[in-house]
């Protein structure tokens, strides 16, 4: 058992609580370098799709376990930010120009759309993202000169100082753009969540209320937790883009917002790590049940709906015995063993709360 | 005479949105929690009754397979309150969204596996021929879904308003602690209105179904009739079926007065329209909350 004796106020917003910590990290990032050498170009790409879901979880993340407001739309800002990456990569711009303004642009059009959007919140906030969801497919269709609509787009060839990254010719390099990308998103995030403004998005969810008045201004914070958040979703659908080779109107349905708020919820609300979890759950659930299935002798023959029920299935167990997540789990599981004979079974439990409508006062 | 049957078409759609929402609004005006499922209630309830009904499932005669389909959706409902919902007590609403939209895929997926993937049609009485009124043309099916949404919604206003039952709904809803004060079965009321909703969901499924094909993706009609409960107000049972309707006339009169692509559109424009300016409903009962 590790005992962290805080002699400053700076101990407690360290990025690495202690050296032991900031060596696993380190030595996890080491291993996520040389990936390459280890793995053969499928599970290569694997781990790229994870590496990206975890992005776009990252960006929900920030909405939704941070500031405590369930977004289903999503795959819309997903779509926003491939189609302006391609777009501008389209009328030459570098990748490395192109890719950050169509972070920017995303996080742009998301704090606009979050102006009205603020006012409401709960349920409602929900009701409205979806409908942003459904009309994001049908307005990328009615933008047809822009967007190819149907028929779709291909995505260009990455050059970066010369260097020429395309993910079915060279899925090494491409991997480590995303690596790379990734790292910084979460540090990003980490740097965030110490700053006045994290700790805000913290007190916005845990209460309206008491925020405003320890002098929050909540509509202010609120929009910023969704601009923030939709610029960095707006990266991980660049990358999608990248990753996809091709896409069109469909690919950024409705199911992918709904797919990335399972996803995080699975791995664990309001934290890094449950982003990661996620992300893994979703990359991988598709080879797992293809493999499952080989594995029973069962035919070759798709069964529709079959993933997206499985993954259901899964999400319904979590919320009824594990709320916190993956990452909960984890969490519980480590804490019992550095406590080891101390541990008690109601450590974790949760305060229930009664309901009070807020329909009539 | 053009307007009047899209007007009259639309009125028709829009009664199965609003039989939709008025399942929502039920688990809503009760709970608190919003029941994502409740399109994928409305597609289950219609393959129960169609698998009872139709000759090469069991070939029950109509009026005997349908009200047994709202027995066995009511019982559903109940049972899933009971295994599931009930377990969320206390839990926030956004963990029962996540929740209902999961058990959306479930129904979604066993549905597929028992009916398959294919649309079918419903052997329903119901779809027996059209009445022309002078040039407007309307379905005996579209007569009854109206016929039948009217009386439902008057029925379930007058239960929330009159009957112990509906006010002690009401009264769990707006304060649990003080309705278990007050000596209501606060959990039990909540699996009634989980049944309720089931059953007035397998309504929506029959007379939806009795109006044309039915298939497994059915279920996203859902989508629609929650723009048509938020349109109406969330907790209003007249403002569902309100919302329902102007969602479904809507949708008729865009697809023919604008082009092809912005009639989809349409519904949904209305819907963040509603949200940006009236966020809670047109028939709303939302005060401000004060501290």
């Amino acid at each position: 058992m590790r005992i962290h004796f805080k002699t400053s106020y700076d101990h407690d917003i360290r990025l690495f609580p202690d050296l032991w910590s900031f060596g696993v990290y380190a030595a996890l990032l080491v291993i996520a370098v040389i990936l390459p050498w280890l793995m053969d170009d499928f599970f290569l790409g694997e781990v790229t799709n994870v590496l990206i879901w975890a992005i776009a979880g990252l960006g929900l993340m920030l909405l939704t376990g941070q500031t405590g407001q369930a977004s289903l739309g999503h795959a819309a800002f997903l779509a926003l930010g491939c189609y302006s990456c391609i777009i501008f990569m389209e009328q030459g711009w570098p990748f490395l120009i192109a890719f950050p303004v169509a972070g920017i642009l995303t996080g742009v059009v998301g704090t606009i759309i979050a102006i009205p959007a603020i006012r409401l919140h709960g349920i409602y906030l929900a009701i409205a993202t979806i409908a942003l969801s459904i009309l994001a497919d049908d307005i990328i269709v009615l933008l047809d000169p822009i967007t190819d609509g149907v028929s779709g787009k291909f995505a260009p060839m990455i050059t970066i100082f010369g260097i020429e990254i395309e993910r079915w010719t060279t899925p090494d390099r491409f991997y480590w753009l995303v690596l790379a990308i990734t790292v910084l998103c979460t540090l990003a995030y980490r740097n965030l969540l110490r700053s006045p403004l994290g700790r805000a998005f913290a007190a916005v969810r845990d209460s309206e209320v008491s925020a405003s008045a320890m002098g929050v201004h909540i509509a202010r914070t609120k929009a910023a937790a969704f601009g923030l958040s939709c610029a960095i979703t707006g990266l991980a659908g660049a990358l999608m883009g990248f990753y996809a080779g091709a896409f069109n109107n469909e690919t950024f349905s409705i199911v992918i917002s709904i797919t990335l708020l399972m996803m995080i919820v699975i791995g664990g609300l309001g934290s890094i790590h449950g982003a990661f979890f996620g992300a893994v759950v979703v990359a991988f659930l598709p080879q797992f049940l293809s493999m499952a299935k080989d594995l029973v002798g069962g035919s070759s023959v798709a069964i529709p709906g079959l993933e997206t029920g499985v993954f259901g299935m899964i999400l319904i167990l979590f919320i009824l015995f594990e709320p916190m997540g993956i990452y909960g789990r984890w969490m519980k599981i480590r804490i019992w063993f550095e406590l080891f004979p101390f541990a008690r079974k109601d450590m974790f439990k949760r305060q229930k709360s009664y309901l009070k409508t807020e329909r009539l006062r | 005479m053009e307007v009047v049957q899209l007007l009259v078409s639309g009125l028709a759609n829009g009664c199965v949105y609003g039989l939709i929402a008025l399942g929502f609004v039920l688990i809503y005006k009760a709970t608190e929690q919003v029941n994502f499922a409740q399109g994928d209630f409305m597609m289950l309830g219609a393959f129960v009754c169609l698998g009872l009904t139709n000759a090469h499932y069991m070939g029950l005669p109509f009026w005997l397979a349908a009200p047994l389909a709202v027995v066995i959706m009511a019982v559903l409902g109940y049972l899933l309150d009971f295994f599931v919902l009930r377990h969320l007590f206390g839990q926030s609403q956004t963990a029962v969204v996540i929740l209902t939209i999961a058990l959306g895929f479930v129904i979604r997926f066993v549905a597929g596996v028992i009916w398959g993937h294919e649309p079918q049609t419903l052997e329903s009485p119901l779809a027996v021929g059209d009445f022309n009124l002078g040039g407007v043309v309307l379905g005996m099916a579209d007569l009854a879904v109206i016929v039948v949404t009217v009386l439902l919604t008057l029925c379930l206003y007058q239960f929330f308003q009159r009957t112990r039952l509906g006010l002690a709904m009401q009264a769990a809803s707006q304060n649990q602690m003080a309705a278990y004060f007050m000596g209501i079965p606060v959990k039990r009321v909540q699996g009634m209105i989980w049944g309720l909703s089931g059953a007035v969901a397998a309504v929506a499924g029959i007379l939806f179904a009795s109006k044309g094909a039915i298939e497994i993706s059915s279920g996203l009609l859902g989508i629609k009739a929650f723009a048509a409960a938020v349109i109406g107000g969330f907790g209003s049972l007249p403002g569902a079926l309100m919302g329902g309707l102007i969602v479904g006339v809507i949708e008729p009169f865009a697809s023919y007065y604008f082009p092809a692509g912005y009639s989809q559109i349409a519904p949904y424009a209305l819907l963040l329209l509603v949200l940006v300016f009236r966020p809670h409903g047109l028939f709303s009962q939302v005060r401000i909350k004060k501290v």
